[in-house]
């Protein structure tokens, strides 16, 4: 059969064990333990997470979308300074898109202060960085592909025709 | 006032829904895995939903035309063109009705004399002999056997052929068993329909929901057979669209223009909202429809292996979303075997025989619930039966 239910289910419901995802998919568990681990040593799997609602914690961290402005180099494009951005821990996502500006950095950090020291010591001090563009970020309402609200109550019929 | 003789008796006649009869037992009962339902358990995609509060947000809230907004059967012919390979006229062959249980109930007193024959392969839907019945006319059951995987066997359809037999209702993929008919099945049928000269209403509400990787024929669209067959066919199971209450029938005019005679006096027309909401789903509900429709696929492989090993004997149905196990070998009969397991496990599944008599030695179970809860309703069941062996 081909593989991509298997990614479909792997990328939506992660912590299905093997012998579950083989279940659903009517493969057997070591045909589903291989393929999955043949796309972890590929890179086309580079993680499992959990999807987490901030508004559930109690540690208050603070995130900042923010946009920034780069040089490209002779060789190799945006990628050798992208990769340099990306390596620091309180970036947590980085793409590069078209349009008005770069690179879109999601930065996170124990508070505000901690997010402008690293804009301003590591982020717009390396070079290539043209300038920067720092958005806090307020309040998440979907990531990943999962809405941020209480489920809502079902008033299905128990029994219909 | 005495209100008895006052009810007009072919509705007093008509007995009790077997499945209303159940669902008394379950109600108000928080503790139940239900596979007792008969719709997806998705909502309705956002883009589908979003377009009905737009449709809303412009005040369009009138009526419509009785055949339904023109863009709409424009969209329903497209939509219709493209999955059944049938044409039809969308200015005198579309009719758009509240659900495809209108559209049959339209379509039975457009054609039915008091005495004629309709003829419908059971177990089946719970409305299609209770409709023949309303239109005055004479309901007959040609019962399908598990031998056959439920699909209608051609040979049983026409010795139940008398003088009189007027019309033959089919459903395929099929509620309650997922029956599916094979192409050589149906072309069997279309021939003894020329045959004879049947009008054939085609049910296809499951049409898109079939898992068994073969292309869905529906019998409209076999030689001689347009003429002679209104498709029927709606949004509800292939979209999630249940509540909106919106189907339609694709046919020959004469048949659509009695229909919508009678369609104009009772109904008027199907809800603006959600004829607007169903322009979007025919135009882009189909990634979303075919998501869920994988779903119910993983579901339903599921279900029927873990029922077979609990010695619950189950066929792989084609289409829609339930099985159909058989439980005679554990010697109660389906409605015991339902009220026991509902009262025993708290799993409520619908006995075999509130589809018809030959419904009687099975069970219908909807796979359109959390696949976590058939699991454990698997394992409920389980243990159930292990109590009657």
């Amino acid at each position: 059969m081909s593989s991509a239910p298997l990614l479909q289910l792997l990328a939506t419901q992660a912590r299905l064990s093997d012998g579950e995802l083989a279940e659903r998919l009517d493969m057997t568990e070591e045909a589903v333990r291989a393929q999955r681990e043949q796309w972890e040593r590929e890179g086309l799997i580079v993680g499992y997470q959990a999807v987490v609602n901030e508004e559930y914690e109690h540690d208050n961290k603070v995130a900042a979308f923010i946009e920034v402005k780069m040089t490209p180099e002779r060789d190799g494009g945006f990628d050798r300074l992208a990769m340099r951005i990306s390596r620091f821990d309180e970036v947590s996502s980085c793409y590069l898109a078209s349009g008005g500006f770069d690179l879109l950095v999601l930065v996170e950090g124990k508070s505000m202060r901690d997010i402008a020291r690293f804009v301003a010591e590591k982020l717009s001090t390396l070079e290539g960085v043209l300038s920067t563009s720092t958005h806090f970020h307020l309040r998440t309402y979907k990531k990943n592909g999962c809405i941020f609200e209480a489920p809502a109550q079902t008033e299905r019929l128990v029994v219909a025709p | 006032m005495n209100w008895q003789n006052k009810i007009a008796e072919q509705v007093g006649s008509i007995p009790r829904s077997g499945i209303r009869e159940f669902f008394d037992l379950v109600t108000g009962r928080s503790d139940i895995i239900s596979l007792g339902v008969g719709e997806p358990d998705f909502v309705t995609p956002w883009n589908i939903r979003e377009a009905a509060i737009y449709s809303l947000e412009k005040g369009h809230t009138s009526y419509t035309s009785n055949y339904g907004l023109e863009t709409l059967r424009r969209a329903i012919v497209k939509y219709v063109r493209g999955f059944f390979h049938v044409d039809y006229d969308p200015l005198n062959e579309v009719l758009v009705t509240v659900g495809v249980s209108e559209a049959i109930d339209l379509a039975l007193r457009a054609v039915l004399n008091p005495g004629d024959e309709v003829l419908y392969h059971e177990p089946c839907y719970v409305s299609y002999a209770p409709s023949v019945r309303m239109a005055y006319g004479v309901a007959t059951a040609v019962p399908t056997s598990k031998e056959d995987l439920f699909a209608l066997n051609p040979a049983v359809l026409e010795a139940a052929i008398t003088p009189r037999t007027k019309v033959l209702m089919l459903n395929f993929p099929t509620n309650p068993t997922g029956a599916v008919a094979p192409v050589e099945t149906l072309q069997e049928i279309a021939r003894i329909c020329i045959k004879h000269d049947l009008i054939v209403l085609t049910d296809e509400i499951y049409s898109e929901l079939r898992y068994d990787g073969k292309p869905h024929v529906s019998i409209a669209a076999l030689p001689g057979m347009r003429e002679r067959t209104l498709l029927l066919h709606g949004v509800s199971k292939a979209f999630a669209m249940t509540g909106f209450r919106l189907g339609y029938a694709c046919g020959p005019e004469p048949l659509i223009s009695a229909m919508m005679k009678i369609h104009q006096y009772s109904m008027l027309c199907a809800p603006i909202t959600s004829q607007e909401a169903t322009i979007e789903a025919l135009e882009n509900g189909t990634n979303a429809m075919l998501k869920m429709r994988e779903s119910y696929r993983q579901r339903r492989d599921y279900l029927v292996k873990r029922l077979n090993e609990i010695g619950m004997d189950c066929h792989m149905p084609g289409g829609a979303f339930y099985v159909f196990p058989g439980i005679s070998k554990f010697g109660l009969s389906s409605k015991e075997f339902a009220t026991r397991l509902l009262m025993e496990e708290q799993v409520a599944a619908v006995p075999g025989t509130a589809f018809g008599e030959s419904g009687e030695g099975f069970l219908r179970c909807c796979y359109a619930t959390a696949y976590d809860q058939i699991k454990e309703a698997c394992n409920r069941m389980e243990r159930f039966v292990k109590t009657l062996s």
